[in-house]
């Protein structure tokens, strides 16, 4: 299946330095021929490579704001981050109300579709014999880190849709009980990340379609020119706490109210709390919100914001928002018919840390890489272009990298070459041997062969 | 242990009280399941065990020895102990009971649960224990139980 990443290189600007090859959580980039190469198998989306690339050579593929005006009918959906980029002081319903000028028809939150979600997970977690704990399945890059690195953690994942998928689904339903037609409909995610973009790519062809991601960064300057010219419209703004909330690490268990539940966020972070539920640390815990970004998604590489400052806009709005607008059963009942909760791509083991489908196979390239570890100097320099010395190995057993790739293995076979080449340069020709004798005074020179 | 060759072995040191490192060998023993390409499900059981194994050592004992054999369709774990032994075997099997020290309870280990589930993720489960020697955990896991 999708081969689709939103993380991509600019060729240009990529300087070949090893920056980002030391921070992707899954390995997934190498330094071949000066400039650095994704791995598309591995790439989770999470952004590591563009946050922490010194020549802004990494950014993420999303769509310009014209893509709308393909549809007769465009939804917005902002995600409960966007809320965050701007100072609290700004009344949200003017910033909706911002996006239906640039050319949006009608605005339904994420924030409100992480409400009534919240109000299904809760519901989901009283079920028996689930497996714990339940892993929320709202970052997308985390259910991909899961499906790379974590394989046997599939079954905690949770099975429902995210906030995003929710909110796409109900506003679709609700543009067609207006009476567009289905091709008519454009839903857009305005979104804080890459990896929500891809999960905007994979999202199907039926109620959950979402038709494109654009960039909370490239709608806010746009939004910033024309917010004086909008007025507050408080009516477009529905969702109260419990979905905003969902902005920043925290949130999503808040909603949730009392229980063991537990919040990760930054995507090495999430590993090392993954770990521990492998080696089944975490008795007790029912729910763990997990989150690539540092903060959550207002740490999203997407935002203009710094994270830290976004997070005071969230704790303010929290107050300013602080309602709680149920929704109807019946309402509920639709949407749950309708497969409003329902994940439309089924979770799977990507296995691609698997070194070879054959198992002896796979043995034997073990046993060649602990060996090859043995000559590698252990630095994790990455001056070969892969991230550790592990990792070289494992590119050489499977013939993407030489062992010569490695500076240091390179000196030493430099070396030992040097010295045959010296060892030869001392020999003569047998036929000038008699002659040479006598030049350095009677020796026989083949039996000084070695310095 | 059959004539089978092990494809791969290894041999790491535990040091009792050392909580930094506690958890490396079980999770390089993962890396390498995960890499050969054991089912998930498989590996995990293997890990959980081998984790709570190790922990055993990290926790009781002054130092220990974690070995494994991975066998194509098997693999044979033993940890060896020099530490206080444990004098009463069945009641350590009790989940829940335990004998580590508040202090080390307070950090969040030494729940009590580490023979059970040891037991409950292993094939089999052997406990050589000497009081004030030490303790060996010997566990086999087969990739088929049944054949």
């Amino acid at each position: 299946m999708e081969a689709y990443h939103s993380v991509v290189l600019d060729e240009e600007k990529c300087k070949g330095c090893t920056h980002c090859i030391r921070r992707c959580p899954t390995e997934a980039i190498r330094v071949k021929g000066g400039k650095a190469r994704i791995d598309e198998e591995r790439c989770i989306d999470c952004g590591e490579c563009i946050r922490t690339c010194p020549n802004h050579a990494k950014y993420a593929q999303a769509d310009p704001l014209e893509a709308i005006q393909r549809f007769r009918y465009r939804v917005a959906l902002p995600a409960p981050a966007f809320y965050a980029q701007f100072k609290f002081t700004i009344p949200l319903g003017k910033v909706l109300n911002g996006l239906l000028r640039l050319g949006f028809h009608e605005v339904f939150e994420v924030a409100r579709g992480a409400e009534i979600l919240s109000a299904e997970i809760a519901r989901f977690l009283e079920k028996r014999n689930l497996v714990l704990p339940v892993i929320s399945s709202a970052c997308p890059a985390v259910v991909r880190l899961v499906e790379v690195k974590f394989p046997s953690l599939l079954d905690n994942l949770l099975p429902l849709d995210s906030p995003l998928g929710v909110a796409a689904k109900i506003a679709r339903l609700r543009a067609l009980e207006r009476g567009y037609r289905p091709e008519e409909v454009g839903v857009f995610f305005i979104t804080p990340c890459p990896a929500k973009v891809t999960e905007v790519r994979q999202s199907g062809e039926g109620l959950g379609r979402i038709d494109g991601a654009i960039s909370m960064a490239s709608i806010y300057t746009r939004l910033m020119n024309e917010l004086h010219l909008v007025e507050d419209r408080p009516e477009l703004q529905i969702a109260g706490f419990r979905g905003i909330g969902w902005a920043r690490s925290g949130g999503e268990q808040e909603s949730l109210g009392e229980g063991e539940y537990m919040a990760v966020d930054g995507i090495h972070n999430v590993i090392s709390v993954f770990e521990k539920i492998e080696m089944g640390e975490l008795r007790g815990v029912v729910y763990c919100e997990a989150q690539a970004c540092i903060g959550g998604c207002v740490g999203g590489v997407l935002a203009v914001q710094n994270p830290f400052i976004a997070k005071v806009n969230v704790n303010h709005l929290l107050k300013k928002y602080s309602v709680f607008r149920p929704w109807k059963e019946e309402e509920m009942e639709a949407w749950r018919k309708a497969g409003v909760f329902v994940r439309e791509r089924a979770y799977e083991a990507k296995e691609v840390l698997k070194l070879d489908q054959n198992f002896q196979r796979a043995m034997e390239k073990y046993q060649q890489i602990e060996k090859l570890l043995e000559l590698l100097p252990g630095l994790d320099c990455g001056a070969c272009g892969s991230p550790t010395c592990r990792a070289l190995a494992e590119d050489v057993v499977q013939g993407k990298a030489e062992e010569v790739d490695c500076p240091f293995l390179l000196r030493d076979n430099m070396l030992e070459l040097a010295r045959e080449i010296y060892a030869l340069a001392s020999r003569v020709p047998q036929t000038m041997a008699g002659k040479r004798r006598e030049d350095i005074g009677g020796q026989d020179s083949r039996s000084r062969g070695t310095p | 242990m059959t004539d089978e060759k092990p494809l791969i072995e290894i041999e790491r040191t535990i040091t009792g009280g050392d909580f930094q490192s506690a958890g490396d060998v079980s999770s390089e023993l993962k890396r390498i399941l995960q890499q050969i390409g054991f089912p998930a499900a498989f590996s995990r059981r293997v890990v959980i065990a081998a984790y709570e194994a190790e922990m055993n050592v990290v926790i009781h004992a002054f130092r220990g020895v974690f070995r494994a054999w991975i066998f194509p369709q098997r693999i044979h774990i033993e940890v060896d102990d020099e530490g206080p032994g444990i004098p009463d075997l069945e009641l350590a099997f009790q989940e829940g009971y335990s004998t580590a020290p508040p202090h080390i309870r307070e950090m969040g280990f030494g729940a009590g649960y580490g023979l059970s589930n040891m037991k409950k993720c292993s094939d089999r489960l052997e406990i050589d224990t000497r009081v004030g020697e030490g303790t060996k955990v010997i566990m086999d896991f087969f990739l088929n139980p049944d054949s």
